[in-house]
């Protein structure tokens, strides 16, 4: 993108949904196009969906979903000649996610004979060079977590930095048409196109979080994308699918979506602080938001997420329809949990904290746990048993030891054995490796980009 | 005494909507949004730090709670007791959360 000889008056941003992947119909970049936009941003990752995606590197959203997307993206940015930003490529941002997103462009490349330079970027980070910067005491923990230690770093199977705007500017300035974005902020995705061509951070920092999600922050969040223009004094922006509208309402409740603080959300450089901006209608449809700042925060930090196994698990399953049971299901649970421990205890001689059970009682109080307020006397009742050991081959022994009490415990006063119903045969699945996530930190750096990797690609090279 | 029998009860029937939500892996945030000032009012008084602590079992130091007229929102984010994920994690999304806040009984 060559410079102009000053910042231009407005920059428009086209974000065709909230997930690359989710799908979004083709009029709704025709829409976004035909209202002048500058850049096309899209988000292709969170850590919504659990530590899964990035334990293992593999995306949730699936290559086809992901091609027919990136095809149409990538026509209407080729031909309106606009950069395409992809942010947190792959689910997780993991550099196996940049190379899967960058193989599915690459091929579009040459099929549809596209002459796009492609950028990656690439986020991931070796606990080594990390244990480094922890030893300096360069790595700060954020709440909940506490302070992290070496083996922590060393667990992780995947940890990633999540970048500002500074490498996709980087990127962009390198002549990149597509930026393929490792781990980046939200926000990031959305906001490095228009402050690189100069537009005031406070309105472009609040827009891009206003349209990160796409439609939810319009009054249908199932609607299609949106479209939201930054200018010198604010932003306006409203929907792409013409029956969803942009209300002061809609939109400042965005502030509110998957946020701990609705007023100021923390950015690699700073914090994006909206406590003093307002929401006006334009028209029915339209909003214009306006008194939105950025505090620049020193030291940069770039915030880590790191995924390590924490056991490998087999779930299990079987159905209660006996009324006697239900009556005293609580006790039945007792009574199995209690049952299991003994049996893994005298069979497979397991020490009782080198392995873990979640016995789940669906229709009664599994997902609320002790939260649920006295919960009334199901109809039927779906077990599930959740067990975790060291390795997968202790997970499922645990489980066939458990299988037959899954199929016949009575309640302690029964003189007869029961019979439960088993909805599958066999009534366990080996799930693999299970993950958690471990890091909630944050690391001093002296520049934007110093963790992230760019890499350049003309047609051809793939 | 005016007849009660269809006023609502529950904050959940008072409210636009009660929901729940991830804030990263390690919150979880609830929001009541209210139809309008007087409801957003009884709201108000009704969702406490002691309230929250008490529905869900965490202390009320670790609470951040954030009332919003303008929008007729509270918004109540705290530390996830079971970190998203983990072997007693039931809920992944924290998107079922919200029933004990939207079941209160209202005054």
């Amino acid at each position: 993108m060559p410079d102009q000889c000053g910042p231009p008056d407005s920059v428009g941003i086209l974000v065709p949904s909230g997930m690359l992947g989710a799908g979004f119909s083709p009029e709704t970049v025709t829409r976004g196009i035909s209202l002048g936009a500058d850049v096309i941003a899209v988000d292709g990752g969170s850590t919504d969906s659990g530590p899964y995606y990035l334990g293992t590197g593999t995306a949730k959203t699936t290559e086809r979903a992901v091609r027919r997307d990136l095809r149409l993206l990538l026509a209407a940015a080729s031909r309106a000649r606009i950069p395409l930003v992809v942010g947190s490529c792959g689910t997780s941002g993991a550099d196996s996610g940049v190379n899967w997103v960058a193989g599915i462009v690459n091929a579009i490349r040459a099929e549809d004979g596209l002459d796009l330079t492609v950028a990656k970027i690439f986020s991931e980070q070796r606990a080594e060079r990390l244990i480094a910067e922890l030893e300096r005491g360069r790595i700060h923990a954020l709440p909940p977590r506490g302070p992290l230690d070496a083996a922590t770093l060393r667990r992780c199977e995947h940890i990633v930095g999540m970048m500002g705007h500074e490498p996709i500017e980087q990127a962009l300035r390198a002549g990149a048409h597509v930026v393929l974005a490792g781990r980046a902020t939200d926000t990031a995705v959305s906001a490095a196109f228009a402050l690189m061509r100069g537009m005031p951070p406070g309105p472009t920092w609040h827009a891009a979080k206003i349209i990160e999600c796409g439609g939810q922050c319009t009054t249908n969040p199932a609607s299609g994308g949106v479209f939201a223009r930054i200018d010198h004094a604010g932003f306006t922006v409203e929907p792409l699918d013409p029956d969803a509208a942009c209300t002061p309402t809609s939109v400042a409740a965005q502030m509110l979506y998957e946020t701990v603080n609705p007023y100021t959300i923390r950015e690699p450089g700073g914090t994006i602080e909206v406590a003093g901006a307002r929401y006006i209608a334009i028209d029915e449809r339209t909003v214009r938001v306006e008194g939105s700042r950025f505090e620049p925060a020193s030291p940069y930090t770039v915030k880590l997420e790191g995924a390590a196994v924490t056991g490998y698990e087999t779930v299990s399953f079987t159905g209660i329809r006996d009324p006697q049971i239900l009556a005293s299901i609580d006790e039945w649970a007792e009574f199995f949990t209690k049952t299991l421990t003994e049996r893994v205890q005298t069979v497979l001689e397991l020490a009782t904290d080198s392995w873990g059970a979640d016995l789940r009682l669906y229709g009664y109080n599994a997902i609320l746990g002790e939260l649920e307020q006295a919960p009334a006397t199901p109809q039927e009742v779906g077990v599930m048993l959740l067990v975790s050991g060291e390795d997968q081959q202790t997970a499922t022994a645990i489980s066939k030891l458990a299988n037959p009490l899954l199929l016949h415990l009575p309640l302690p006063s029964m003189r007869y054995l029961p019979s439960f119903a088993f909805a599958t045969s066999p009534a366990h699945i080996d799930r693999g490796a299970a993950y958690e996530f471990v890091l909630n930190h944050v690391v001093d750096v002296d520049s934007p980009t110093e963790m992230f990797r760019l890499e350049m690609t003309e047609p051809g090279d793939a | 005494m005016p007849d009660r029998g269809d006023a609502p009860r529950t904050l959940g029937e008072l409210a636009l909507e009660v929901r729940s939500k991830n804030a990263g892996p390690f919150w979880m945030t609830l929001e009541a949004f209210m139809p309008d000032a007087e409801t957003y009012c009884i709201a108000d008084a009704l969702i406490t730090a002691e309230l929250i602590s008490e529905l869900y079992h965490v202390s009320s130091a670790s609470l951040e709670i954030f009332r919003l007229p303008e929008l007729h929102v509270i918004k109540v984010s705290f530390p996830r007791p079971v970190v998203q994920g983990s072997l007693h994690d039931r809920d992944m999304h924290a998107g079922q959360h919200h029933v004990p806040l939207a079941s209160v009984v209202v005054p």
